[in-house]
C-alpha cells in the first residue's frame, strides 16, 4: 500500500510561529487517524516564508524557481492539503494568497477536487470568521473540497481551557482532522501538475468545431 | 540545422542613456538587423507581430517583402503570425505573395498571441483562443493545397468556390511552424499536420519545454509522419556577448535590470541559470546552446533574440558579428557531429519542392502499376 500524501502549507512569518504550531498539530492529528485501508499518511510541510522571494519572482516572470516548483508539486500532487495562514488586515496574508495565485495562474484546475482543511491564527478570536469569509471562498474558487470544520487558533487557545460553551482547540483539531482523513482515504490519487502532458486528440478538437456538431 | 534571429520589435528605452528610439528608427533598425543577419551568414530572420504599443511590427509581410528584395539567401519568417485574430484567407494570400517575391525563402510560425485586448479589437474572444487556432489553421491549410475551396466554420464567414491567389510557389506552400509557450493542444496540432513545432523557451525553465517537445515528438510519430526523432523542432534563446564574460555581464546588467520583460524580478544570475538567456563570451553561448540538444534531442532550427532590452542598434550589430563569426560556425560543426543520418535537415523551399516531386513520381508509378 503506498502512503497517502498530506501536504501542509504554513504561511507563518516568525520562527517559531504559532501558525506552524497549529499546522503541525493538525498534520499530526490527521496522521494518527485510524483508517480501514491501512494506508499510512506521509506529511510534507511547505513553509512559505522560505519561498517568499521565489513567489514574488514567479508573479513577474511567469515561471517558478526549482524550489517553488517542488513546493507546487507537493501541493498539487497531494491527497490532502492543510492550509494555514496568519490573519493580516482581516484576511489571509498576502504571501499566502500569492502562493495560491501562482498555482492558479499556471493551471486553474490544479486543486480541483482536492480535500482541504483550512486554518488560521490570530491574536484574538475576533477574526475567526476569516476562515468562512476569506479562506473558504478562495478554495471554493479553486474548486477544492473544503472540510466542514475550519480551525482558528487565537492566542488564548494555546493556554487555559477555553470558555465552557465552545469546543476547545484540541477538540476542533480532532474533528477537522477526522473530516480530512475520511476524504483522503476515500480518494483516488492524481498525478502532480508537472507530470507528462495530457492532450485531447486533434480529430476531437477539429470535430468539436464542425458546423453540424454545433448545438447552440 | 538552421541558425537565425528573431525580433519582438519592441520600442524600449535604452536605460543607460534614457533615450527612446522613434518607431521609424526601430523599424529601420529591425531591417538593418535582418540585412546584417544575411551578411554574417545566418539562415533565418523572423519578426513578431503585434498590434499595440510599444511594438512596431504590425504588418510582417510588408517588412519581410522589403527585406526579401535586399537579400539573396536569408529565409524570412515570423515569430509569430497571429492565427487567432488574422483572417486565415489574408494569411494565405499575404504569405503566398511573399513566397513568390522571395523566390521561396519564406516560412511562417503560427501563434495565438497573449495580449487580451487584441482579440476584441479584431472581433474575436480570447477564451476561444485554441478553437480559433485550430479552425483558422484548418482553413489556411486547405487554401494553400486546394485550388477551389468551399468552407464553413464557426468563426469566419463561409466560402463558396474561393481560390486563394497567388497559388503557392511551385505548388508547395510555405513550411509552417507552430509556436507555443505552454499549450499541449498546439504541440498536438503541429504533430497532426506533420508541421514544425517551435518551443519559444526564452522565459521558462527547460523542464516545461522538455515535456511539450516530448509530447510533440510522440504525437508526430503517432500520426505517421516519421519517428519521434524525425519531428521538426525549433528553439529560441536570448544572448548578449562580449569577448569576455565579465565585460558582457557588466555591460548588459543595466539593460537586464530595467527591461520590461526581464527586470525587477530574479537577478541576472538566477535568470541565466533558469532560462536560455546567456550573458557572456561567445564560448559560453556555444556551450549553453549545445546543451539544448541534450535536453530536447537533435533539432532543426535555432533562433536567437539579440535586439532586446533596449540595446542600441550598433551594439546589436556587434552581437550579430560575434554570432556569425565565432558562434554559429562552431555550432554548425558541433551539431553535425553524431547527428543520426535519418534526422531531417531543416525545411527549405527547394527541399520541399523536391520532396513533392518525388512524392508525385511515386504516385504516378503506382498508377501505372495499377493500369498494367
Amino acid at each position: 500500500m503506498t502512503a497517502l500524501k498530506l501536504t501542509v502549507v504554513s504561511a507563518g512569518l516568525s520562527v517559531p510561529s504559532s501558525t506552524r504550531l497549529l499546522a503541525d498539530r493538525l498534520a499530526e492529528a490527521v496522521r494518527r487517524q485510524p483508517a480501514d485501508d491501512d494506508r499510512q499518511v506521509e506529511v510534507q510541510v511547505v513553509e512559505l516564508r522560505d519561498l517568499a522571494a521565489d513567489i514574488a519572482h514567479n508573479t513577474v516572470t511567469g515561471f517558478p524557481s526549482a524550489a517553488l516548483a517542488e513546493a507546487i508539486d507537493a501541493v498539487t500532487g497531494a491527497d490532502g492539503l492543510i492550509a494555514v495562514t496568519p490573519v493580516f488586515s482581516g484576511s489571509y496574508s498576502g504571501l499566502f494568497k500569492s502562493f495560491f495565485d501562482v498555482i492558479g495562474a499556471a493551471d486553474d484546475g490544479a486543486l480541483t477536487g482536492k480535500p482541504v482543511l483550512v486554518a488560521a491564527t490570530g491574536g484574538t478570536a475576533r477574526h475567526s470568521l476569516v476562515l468562512e469569509h476569506a479562506m473558504r471562498p478562495l478554495f471554493a474558487y479553486l474548486r477544492s473540497v473544503v472540510v466542514p470544520t475550519a480551525v482558528y487558533a487565537a492566542a488564548d487557545d494555546w493556554g487555559g481551557s477555553g470558555d465552557p460553551l465552545t469546543d476547545t482547540l484540541p477538540t476542533r483539531i480532532a474533528r477537522a482532522a477526522g473530516e480530512l482523513a475520511e476524504l483522503m482515504h476515500g480518494r483516488q490519487s492524481r498525478p502532480p501538475a508537472s507530470g507528462p502532458e495530457q492532450v485531447v486528440p486533434f480529430e476531437q478538437q477539429l470535430a468539436a468545431l464542425r458546423p453540424e456538431s454545433r448545438k447552440e | 540545422m538552421q541558425f537565425g534571429i528573431f525580433s519582438v520589435g519592441d520600442v524600449t528605452q535604452d536605460p543607460t542613456t534614457g533615450r527612446v528610439p522613434s518607431e521609424h528608427e526601430r523599424i529601420k533598425a529591425m531591417t538593418a538587423v535582418a540585412l546584417k543577419a544575411e551578411e554574417v551568414g545566418l539562415d533565418v530572420f523572423a519578426t513578431g507581430e503585434h498590434h499595440n504599443p510599444p511594438f512596431v511590427p504590425s504588418s510582417p509581410t510588408t517588412m519581410l517583402g522589403w527585406i526579401a528584395a535586399r537579400t539573396e539567401r536569408l529565409i524570412l519568417s515570423t515569430s509569430t503570425t497571429l492565427i487567432t485574430t488574422n483572417d486565415p484567407v489574408k494569411i494565405a494570400e499575404d504569405f503566398a505573395m511573399l513566397q513568390h517575391l522571395a523566390d521561396g525563402r519564406v516560412d511562417v510560425m503560427m501563434g495565438r498571441g497573449n495580449t487580451g485586448p487584441v482579440y476584441p479589437w479584431f472581433g474575436q474572444d480570447i477564451r476561444q483562443g485554441i478553437p480559433l487556432a485550430v479552425e483558422n489553421y484548418a482553413l489556411l491549410y486547405r487554401l494553400w493545397r486546394e485550388d477551389v475551396v468551399d468552407w464553413e466554420g464557426r468563426f469566419r464567414t463561409p466560402l463558396q468556390g474561393f481560390t486563394s491567389t497567388p497559388r503557392p510557389l511551385d505548388g508547395v506552400p510555405p513550411f509552417v511552424w507552430h509556436g507555443s509557450i505552454r499549450s499541449p493542444e498546439i504541440a498536438e496540432q503541429a504533430a497532426y499536420y506533420g508541421d514544425g513545432f517551435f518551443a519559444n523557451n526564452i522565459f521558462w525553465p527547460k523542464e516545461h519545454f522538455q515535456r511539450l517537445i516530448e509530447l510533440y515528438r510522440a504525437r508526430y510519430a503517432h500520426y505517421g509522419h516519421g519517428t519521434p526523432e524525425q519531428a521538426i523542432v525549433g528553439l529560441g534563446g536570448q544572448v548578449f556577448m562580449r569577448k569576455n564574460s565579465q565585460e558582457a555581464v557588466r555591460e548588459f546588467r543595466p539593460y537586464f535590470d530595467n527591461a520590461p520583460v526581464y527586470g525587477h524580478g530574479p537577478s541576472l544570475e538566477d535568470f541565466t541559470e533558469q532560462t536560455p538567456l546567456t550573458v557572456g563570451s561567445p564560448q559560453e553561448v556555444i556551450d549553453k546552446t549545445l546543451t539544448f540538444r541534450e535536453s530536447f534531442g537533435d533539432y532543426q532550427r535555432q533562433l536567437f533574440l539579440v535586439d532586446h532590452a533596449g540595446l542600441p542598434l550598433k551594439t546589436v550589430l556587434e552581437q550579430l558579428d560575434l554570432l556569425g563569426e565565432e558562434v554559429v560556425p562552431v555550432l554548425r560543426e558541433e551539431f553535425a557531429k553524431n547527428r543520426p543520418a535519418d534526422v531531417p535537415e531543416a525545411p527549405t523551399h527547394a527541399a520541399r519542392v523536391a520532396a513533392a516531386a518525388a512524392g508525385q513520381a511515386g504516385k504516378d508509378s503506382e498508377k501505372e502499376e495499377v493500369a498494367k
